[in-house]
């Protein structure tokens, strides 16, 4: 059983000028399905093509066009229920959202509103070695992605793209359990490393896969806890939502900005218009996005072009046979099968491709001793060269050989950092390296033997010392180690050293 | 329910359908009279009733997640006023 004993974090507080004051946020996250297709049609989801170019008929809002829909964005929503422990509706139904903007040629989005595929779940959120926040998911619907605006190609023209018109995006919506900055971006990290996981959503922020719009309210201590107690949204600030982001830092930045202007608002005796506001990250600041005002009318009903989803338990079941190891499973299990700290556990498990090539390299080895050469010696020098895990030019079958050559005794740490060096630039098999270029462990005694014996005949002088302060025995031992080319076994040379020495 | 004039004009400008000042009153009153059909609707006791969604048995028909369609970027753009580069190209937008 997964254990998940954790504390809770403390919400992150701001001094007014009266008060203390506390933050309250709730997200929606955004995650674009990976997919083939769209949503409703069959045209590609593919990033960076011409423009309109991956646009259907459907997708252009044709006169007498229908809405199909993609089986595998069902599974892949489905999916991503049961990977936040969430239920799963077996009968959702779609609802259309009216909304005029150029890049909506339906005049409405497709989406959720009053059944959507997946009802409650939660995300736990680390903070550090034991401490977490658990955040409530309150839904995850189905919905369809707008098209692209290009504000800067022409002085006079917004240039529209519908490249992602009908792409199927997730929108994951969470309770408002988020109590800080920090918070809200170790939140959506966690997420986005489940997703991933899962194989739902690429987690690309730049590419705008998964974007954020956060809502944040302040409120003085002790509400919150009420708010927890009896549910009663009363007991908290007005919120204000801000949209569309997607940087880590930026939601930090906008999120601090944003509780802090809401504080001075309310210390002034104002108070705060529930509003949607744009994230300024140039100027630092969160502005009212006036225009959006009288599109909140959404005007909401039953999409008549689709009937409602009905699945099977039998499907759910089946995919829920087919999920991988999550996070937090893959953690805990690498802690307890290889020894690894907290730290180096969750370094090993970010990615599923360093845990994978992490499992391989440890596979009948020195857990430890593998963690400790892919995150410090393998990471390190992929990182300082922009590289990611899966190019990496050692393989896990390689850099397991060079932990076996430590682990027998073959090599020393400090060969082996030369090895994995050779290993790293020129490739090849780290046995044949070690046969071929003489890089062994000398551990025969005789021959260190006539080293020592070579370098204290050589040295009257910091022999006497040594023998009046054996702290520079030391000195020996560096000098014997030199004059074997790091290939002495470094424990055999101390002792022989101390024995000669007389200490 | 009723429909007052800056209800039907407000509903109006939210469907992007223009309509003449003047014509405003005699919209609101037919819409006033649409509603106060659907009303007499809800004199109907429909406890324990599922909601009617569609008039023949079907199912949801789905797709395989397959590309089958695109790829006809001068069609798409066929009817718009204005394209350029590839692009709609539309009166500026900006938040």
């Amino acid at each position: 059983m997964l254990d998940l004993t954790f504390d809770t974090p403390k919400p992150k507080r701001i001094t007014g000028a009266k008060h203390d004051w506390e933050l309250v946020i709730g997200m929606e996250i955004h995650a674009q399905v990976s997919s083939n297709a769209k949503l409703f049609s069959g045209a590609s989801t593919a990033f960076g093509a011409e423009p309109n170019s991956n646009v259907s008929f459907v997708d252009a809002a044709m006169p007498g066009m229908l809405p199909v829909i993609n089986d595998f964005c069902v599974e892949q929503a489905v999916r991503t229920g049961l990977g936040l422990k969430a239920a799963i509706n077996l009968t959702s139904a779609f609802d259309r959202k009216n909304y005029f903007y150029p890049d909506l040629p339906q005049g409405y989005q497709i989406s959720q509103l009053y059944h959507p595929i997946v009802g409650e779940g939660e995300v736990l959120v680390e903070m550090g070695p034991g401490v977490a926040r658990l955040v409530r998911i309150e839904r995850i619907h189905l919905e369809q992605d707008a098209g692209k605006s290009i504000h800067d190609m022409d002085p006079t023209m917004s240039f529209v793209d519908f490249n992602r018109t009908g792409v199927a995006l997730m929108e994951i919506v969470s309770r408002p359990d988020i109590r800080g900055p920090e918070e809200a971006a170790a939140y959506v990290g966690k997420l986005r490393q489940i997703l991933r996981y899962l194989g739902t959503c690429d987690g690309n922020m730049q590419n705008g896969n998964l974007r954020a719009d956060v809502n944040v309210s302040v409120c003085l201590p002790g509400a919150y806890e009420k708010y927890q107690e009896t549910q009663d949204f009363g007991h908290l600030g007005t919120r204000c939502e801000i949209k569309n982001m997607n940087s880590m830092r930026f939601i930090q930045q906008a999120i601090d900005y944003e509780a802090r202007r809401q504080i001075a608002i309310l210390e002034d005796g104002g108070k705060i218009d529930q509003e949607t506001r744009l994230y300024d990250p140039d100027k630092g600041e969160t502005r009212s996005m006036r225009s959006k005002e009288e599109a909140h009318d959404y005007r909401y009903f039953p999409c008549p072009d689709l009937l409602p989803l009905e699945i099977e338990q039998g499907w759910v079941d089946d995919i829920a046979a087919a999920m991988p190891e999550l996070p937090d499973a893959k953690k805990a299990r690498f802690m307890a099968d290889f020894g690894l700290t907290d730290y180096d556990a969750s370094v090993l498990t970010a990615e599923l491709d360093s845990a994978r090539f992490f499992e391989k390299v440890a596979e009948g080895r020195d857990g430890k001793m593998a963690a400790n050469w892919v995150i410090n010696e393998l990471f390190g020098r992929l990182k300082k060269e922009g590289h990611e895990i899966t190019d990496s030019p050692v393989s896990a079958a390689q850099l397991g050989g060079i932990v076996d050559l430590i682990q027998k005794g073959d090599i020393s740490g400090k060969i082996a950092k030369d090895l994995f060096e050779i290993v790293y630039t020129e490739g090849g098999d780290p046995a044949k390296i070690v046969e071929d270029r003489g890089m062994k462990q000398v551990t025969d005694t005789g021959a260190i033997e006539a080293a020592v014996d070579e370098v204290i005949a050589a040295n009257p002088a910091q022999v006497e010392k040594a023998k009046a302060n054996p702290k520079l025995a030391g000195w020996f031992t560096g000098q014997v180690l030199k004059a074997t080319g790091g290939k002495a076994n470094p424990k055999v040379v101390t002792e022989l050293v101390a024995q000669k020495l007389g200490l | 329910m009723s429909i007052d004039i800056d209800t039907a004009r407000r509903v109006a400008h939210l469907a992007r359908i223009r309509v003449q000042e003047e014509d405003l009153p005699a919209l609101a009153g037919e819409l006033s009279g649409i509603l106060t059909f659907m009303e007499q609707l809800n004199e109907v006791d429909v406890d324990g009733v599922e909601p009617m969604t569609g008039v023949t048995p079907m199912r949801l028909k789905r797709r395989e997640d397959v590309v089958t369609d695109g790829n006809m970027q001068d069609k798409i753009l066929k009817n718009a006023p204005d394209a350029r580069e590839g692009f709609f190209a539309v009166p500026k937008v900006v938040e």
